[in-house]
């Protein structure tokens, strides 16, 4: 076990992966001698080269598109959009050309393509810097949706995305980059699979279900519950697309109340889908309607009004409190 | 200030030609070609064939039985002579007009009145034929030719890339950053713009002020306009730019300076846009009746020859009718298939669902 933050654990993460296939290349925008803009491939172009550590032309759709091309030729790259807010130009080759090739090529041809995306908001960033854009790609058939919350997912969701023949969007929560936490370096074979949900509080009175950033403030909530004594269950989602949904609904059937938390908008966000099939699967189990805690319909807001519009503990636990009503 | 942004769209005199549209060999001072009679036969049979090949699929979808068809009609000597200026080991990313490439690359002519037919989204393998799929939005298959050629570079192979698109894909953001990146990067990838004059109804003179092929120049690499209606040209300029890619030169733009006789495709009506005019001027350039002229006052064919080429033509379409009629519609099971490489939980319940659900109808 080696403790490490989040962003070192997916460096090495990266790292293992390039000694193991010579296939995986990196490129992105300053992914090169600076080390990306979070210093998560720091040291990988001084030690793999230029031509697998590959600093691209500005331009995101360039990237993705480059990379659907290397891919069909045989390499496994590993896109870096520098921010969330800045995939859109990549969203066209993401959505019509990434996510379909499997299909359009009844299957002959495969795109183990990575596409690496800093995401969320509680850093006091700029316009474009802070955004939740999951759904619009869960919504897109073809694709994975993954997103880690911790440095020892991060060190083998991003290996397993890797070497996933799918194309796999994968979800940094960028305001947890720094957050440290004991990482197995050896454990990639015994790690859980990457479409597969985890319980990471077992708890018996509700249920929440949070990805990324919100896990932690999920854990946070949960603990302070406990000063009232309920019991909260706190579920890591980590896969978007597909969603585990037996785990999820075992939890939700044992506790009969659930609270999805997330930063992206709740407007036709992830937990509107949650909450649809949690009520068909779970429907004679739930004491309460699903609840959602999150992003509101508005563009995110300027720093200094991101607290009010990110998903805090206070707001975790007044939703807790109201499934408690019903 | 009056800005004359029809500039870039007058008769070009940079224009590489070495067969004249009356059939006359003219020799350019860059590039030169030398065929045997059976090759330039060769030429004609493929020109001839394509044309056939292109014409029965409008029919077919005139009579109901393609959901649309993108005609090439006028564009086959763009398409032959790039296509057989292709080694076995060089990669194609084509439009979804490239029916003379796909031809040159053999692939069968049944499989791209599949994708058409709606029968499925691709039809062919590409790595059988080194040839793509067909690719919809405009000009994206431009940065895919681009990053298979930085692929080739890192195999350290002896091969090329080439990138298909119209004078509409030009416009695009997708092709100008696959300039970029290849320009970068020194990719061994030719791109092969047929400009065909219209996109859709927009005239060249909506997409640029300049030619086009005087575009590569701001990004760095060598751009050359062929007189997009001779296949000796197109074939003779195609593979120098494929051999400098080939020997680390870094890419080419070829502007095929062409025609599109046809509509944009069976759901348009030229009529509404285009003067009848213009499309007369361009048949008097037809790619296939210059070959013919060439080959007669050579002497290098013979009638028996020409009808014979015909004769393949007619039996061609006939077998290419009967192929499609009996192609059968995919089980509705396929929906589901091939949508991930490995098992997807979501797909998985979708599929038992809705197979449940066509039970239910049965018995």
């Amino acid at each position: 076990m080696t403790t490490l933050t989040l962003a070192r654990a997916l460096n090495e993460g990266l790292r293992k992966a390039m000694e193991e296939d010579p296939k995986v290349l990196i490129m992105g925008e300053d992914v090169g001698k600076l080390g990306g803009v979070f210093r998560v491939t720091d040291g990988l172009q001084k030690d793999f080269g230029e031509s697998r550590v590959i600093d691209t032309p500005l331009a995101e759709s360039g990237i993705v598109g480059t990379a659907i091309g290397l891919a069909l030729r045989g390499y496994r790259p590993v896109c870096e959009i520098q921010f969330d807010g800045f995939v859109f130009p990549a969203a066209d080759q993401i959505i019509t050309q990434l996510a379909k090739m499997s299909m359009r090529s009844l299957g002959r041809l495969r795109l183990p393509v990575v596409v690496r995306i800093p995401f969320g908001g509680g850093i006091g960033a700029v316009e474009h810097h802070s955004e939740s854009p999951e759904v619009y790609f869960t919504h897109t058939a073809g694709l994975r949706v993954v997103a880690c919350a911790g440095p020892a997912d991060a060190y083998t969701m991003i290996q397993q995305a890797i070497r996933c023949d799918d194309p796999v969007i994968f979800f940094e929560p960028k305001r947890r980059y720094w957050d440290k936490a004991e990482v197995d370096l050896d454990g990639l074979e015994n790690a859980l699979p990457m479409d597969r949900a985890r319980v990471v509080r077992p708890g018996t009175d509700a249920t929440l279900l949070a990805y990324g950033p919100t896990v932690k403030t999920c854990l946070e909530a949960a603990a302070a519950a406990e000063a009232d004594s309920r019991d909260l269950e706190v579920v890591d989602l980590r896969s978007l697309n597909p969603l585990d949904m037996d785990l999820i609904t075992e939890s939700v059937r044992k506790t009969g109340r659930c609270v999805v938390v997330h930063e992206a908008p709740v407007f036709s966000g992830l937990g509107a889908e949650l909450a649809a099939r949690i009520t068909e699967r779970c429907f004679y189990s739930l004491e309460a309607p699903v609840l959602r805690v999150g992003g509101f319909a508005t563009p995110y807001p300027p720093a200094r009004l991101e607290e009010h519009y990110l998903p805090d503990l206070d707001r975790v636990l007044d939703a807790v409190d109201r499934t408690f009503a019903y | 200030m009056i800005i004359d942004a029809s500039r870039g769209a007058q008769a070009p005199s940079e224009l590489v030609q070495l067969l004249t549209p009356e059939g006359e060999r003219v020799e350019h001072p860059d590039y030169d070609i030398d065929l045997t009679p059976e090759e330039v036969r060769g030429l004609y049979r493929d020109l001839v064939l394509v044309r056939r090949i292109d014409l029965e699929a409008v029919a077919l979808q005139r009579q109901g039985e393609l959901g649309l068809w993108a005609s090439l009609l006028g564009q086959e000597a763009a398409q032959v002579g790039s296509g057989r200026a292709l080694s076995d080991a060089d990669m194609v990313f084509p439009t979804y007009r490239e029916h003379g490439v796909a031809w040159c690359r053999n692939v069968d002519p049944v499989k791209l009145l599949a994708l058409f037919r709606g029968v499925t989204h691709g039809g062919w393998d590409p790595k059988e034929h080194n040839f793509h799929l067909y690719t919809i939005v405009i000009g994206s298959q431009a940065l895919h030719a681009v990053g298979y050629a930085m692929g080739i570079q890192r195999d350290g192979a002896e091969a090329a890339v080439i990138a298909y698109f119209g004078d509409g894909a030009s416009s695009q953001g997708d092709v100008n950053e696959a300039f970029i990146w290849a320009s970068v990067f020194n990719a061994p990838v030719v791109f092969f713009c047929q400009n065909n004059q219209w996109a859709i109804s927009a005239p060249l003179e909506k997409q640029t002020r300049i030619p086009l092929y005087r575009r590569a120049a701001g990004f760095g690499f060598p751009g050359v306009r062929v007189d997009g209606n001779d296949v000796f040209a197109c074939l003779a300029v195609t593979r120098k730019a494929l051999a400098d890619a080939r020997e680390g030169q870094g890419p080419t733009l070829i502007e095929a300076f062409t025609y599109r006789m046809g509509a944009h495709t069976t759901s348009d009506d030229p009529t509404r846009y285009r003067i009848a005019d213009e499309l007369e001027a361009w048949k008097l350039k037809d790619p296939i009746e210059r070959v013919k002229a060439y080959l007669v006052k050579n002497r290098l064919a013979d009638r028996d020859y020409f009808e014979s080429v015909a004769l393949e033509a007619d039996e061609l379409s006939k077998d290419l009718r009967q192929r499609c009629l009996e192609m059968p519609d995919p089980a509705p099971s396929a929906i589901f298939e091939h949508v991930y490489a490995e098992p997807h939980s979501l797909l998985r319940e979708e599929r038992e669902q809705y197979a449940a659900y066509l039970e239910g109808f049965e018995g």
